[in-house]
């Protein structure tokens, strides 16, 4: 029985898809650009942005409007840890998440009793005074500028490039396993009808509370991450509204409740900025509208294109 | 004192602006259940149009780009209901209880592609509709631009009318029905698609009102789109969503506090209590100040 579970599993065609798509990710320095590979260093931080963000939004049904919030937290706490204090950069990082974690636990209170609109004002609010309070203390903060951190990953972009690659492939991992767990379903149901989740003697509570926990632990390290990457910090990067909608578009292009279509959307959004260069400032429009236009006329995004295999058992 | 009652005529002024943006958004809510994230859209839009008429561009007269501006508003408003709102509602594609968040998600990215429309077409640098009248007036011994007068005269007119319509037009009481109990309108033989259709010019024609008034006051900007939304959204949820009288109390008491905080601490921070108001009465009154639920 099992042995055949697990032929099953290997004769799925996803998985060849994915093991092939990640061979071409891990030789891909071998035949393009140091540019080429900067770029994708960023879709692949984005990615993991877009994949938190999924979990909350497409398995608990909650209307996130504020994943910079935690994104942010994340990178101006182990930013600032970096620049006022001689911890190691890697104490920095994990600090960062922890702080995202704890910021993840404020966000999920309202969430607890608050429903849709509700909770997504308070997410945007949060964004919003995050962002006031960086600029109010702008002598510690950089204020809307930023600062620039003293460490950094590396210097070399091969190995931020695979720095970022295992970022998201582990991240990536650890979210699709949990949302394919039963916590995932749970999720799913909590999200749908939270009252008949409850009545079958789900605890709710706990399992909304993990999500954001966890979807603020990987965007806290993303953010982090990030920063370390580009070697400085600011609200245009990490906080802006801007930010948010990027991540929103991400997700929703790849494809809602998938996770991996939240990594791919990321990379389609990087990679499509950079050839809608030529155009500038219409580029923002246009990936915009392209998204609404996916939003309304394919809602399951790019993986929703191909047949799903769990809607048949 | 003086310093009193500045504060006093601007709140004043900056409420009704706030509460008249807000009542549109809060009818569209009680009628169709849809909170409009493109709503700073409708309002910019309004205000670009009128000062490409009256200003920058044809220099015709400025009531021209006033009757301009807020049809432009209403256009928005329409063109969000069809191109938008309506196939979020229709498609079979999105699944019902998934319905809410998309059309917030839709309305988001149409705002944004508004946004950056605005930017394109206008750049993103703020522009000023001339103030509809000129001079100032002193009130209680502060001196007070005619013209912010006449915006606070102006909105309270509109929002008496808009209790007008509805508390004593056949049609209006009909929209204020919608919002209560539409199947038992739908049952009295009323056509709901019509209902909407007015509910969604009268959400267009207010804010287009308060897009133009705004830009003869404060000025508009592509960059206003995302901060006018939050502000609406924070407005409508403090006073209760649905309830018009309740977004007028949250306006005067955003207005207000936003007012005191430029005045006595800086200009900076002017929103930031306001949003914290609004995480507290969030936490202990979830519908709202006057909401019912």
């Amino acid at each position: 029985m099992k042995r055949e579970r697990l032929m099953q599993w290997l004769r799925s065609p996803r998985l060849w898809v994915a093991a092939l798509a990640l061979v071409a990710m891990v030789l891909l320095p071998l035949w393009v650009s140091e540019y080429v590979l900067g770029v994708l260093t960023i879709a692949y931080y984005f990615g993991v942005f877009a994949m938190s963000w999924d979990l909350l939004f497409g398995y608990a049904g909650e209307v996130n409007f504020g994943p910079t919030f935690l994104i942010g937290i994340g990178a101006y706490v182990s930013g600032m840890l970096n620049i006022y204090t001689s911890v190691p950069m890697v104490l920095c990082i994990a600090a960062g998440a922890v702080a995202a974690v704890i910021a993840g636990v404020l966000l999920a209170l309202p969430a607890l009793r608050l429903r849709g609109a509700y909770f997504g004002l308070v997410t945007l609010v949060s964004v919003l005074i995050l962002q006031t309070v960086i600029v109010l203390f702008a002598s510690y903060t950089g204020g809307e500028i930023g600062f620039s951190v003293p460490s950094i990953l590396s210097i070399d972009s091969g190995v931020n490039y695979y720095y970022a690659l295992a970022f998201m492939v582990v991240s990536g991992m650890v979210l699709l396993a949990v949302a394919r767990s039963p916590m995932g379903l749970i999720l799913q149901a909590t999200g749908q009808d939270p009252l008949g989740a409850q009545a079958l003697g789900f605890n709710v509570t706990k399992h909304k509370l993990a999500a954001f926990c966890l979807s603020a632990l990987f965007s806290g390290l993303a953010g982090a991450l990030t920063i370390f990457y580009l070697g400085s910090v600011s609200v245009n990067t990490v906080v802006d509204l801007a930010v948010t909608v990027q991540i929103i578009i991400a997700a929703v292009l790849g494809g809602r409740r998938t996770i991996v279509g939240g990594a791919l959307g990321a990379i389609f959004l990087i990679v499509a900025a950079e050839y809608l260069r030529p155009i500038g400032e219409l580029s923002n429009l246009v990936v915009a509208a392209f998204a609404l236009i996916v939003l309304l006329f394919i809602p399951d995004g790019f993986l929703g294109l191909f047949p799903r295999r769990e809607a048949r058992s | 004192m003086t310093l009193l009652l500045q504060v006093l005529v601007d709140g004043f002024v900056i409420g009704a602006l706030y509460g008249l943006g807000a009542a549109g958004f809060t009818i569209i809510f009680g009628v169709s259940g849809v909170l409009n994230l493109a709503h700073g859209g409708v309002m910019v839009v309004a205000a670009m149009v009128a000062w490409m008429v009256a200003g920058g561009i044809l220099h015709a007269s400025l009531l021209t780009g006033v009757v301009c501006g807020v049809a432009a508003g209403m256009v928005t408003a329409y063109a969000t209901y069809y191109l938008v709102v309506r196939p979020a509602q229709r498609s079979r594609r999105i699944p019902d209880e998934e319905r809410e968040i998309f059309i917030l998600t839709a309305t988001l990215l149409l705002g944004i592609v508004i946004q950056e429309g605005i930017a394109y077409l206008f750049t993103s640098n703020p522009v000023t509709v001339p103030p509809l009248v000129s001079g100032v007036v002193h009130v209680f011994g502060v001196r007070t631009p005619t013209n912010e007068l006449l915006i606070g005269v102006i909105s309270w007119v509109v929002l008496g009318l808009l209790w007008l319509f509805v508390n004593r037009t056949r049609q209006g009481k009909a929209v204020l029905a919608a919002s209560i109990n539409p199947h038992g309108l739908a049952m009295l033989g009323f056509e709901l698609p019509q209902i909407h259709r007015l509910v969604w010019g009268l959400y267009g024609l207010l804010g287009g009102v308060a897009g133009v008034l705004l830009a003869t006051f404060e000025g508009a900007s592509s960059g206003l789109v995302g901060g006018l939304t939050a502000s609406a959204f924070i407005i409508v949820v403090l006073g209760g969503l649905g309830s018009v009288p309740g977004s007028l109390v949250a306006a005067y008491v955003i207005g207000f506090m936003e007012t005191v905080t430029a005045y006595l601490i800086s200009p900076a921070i002017r929103t930031l209590p306001g949003m914290v108001l609004l995480l507290l009465i969030l936490y202990v009154r979830p519908q709202g100040l006057l909401g019912r639920r």
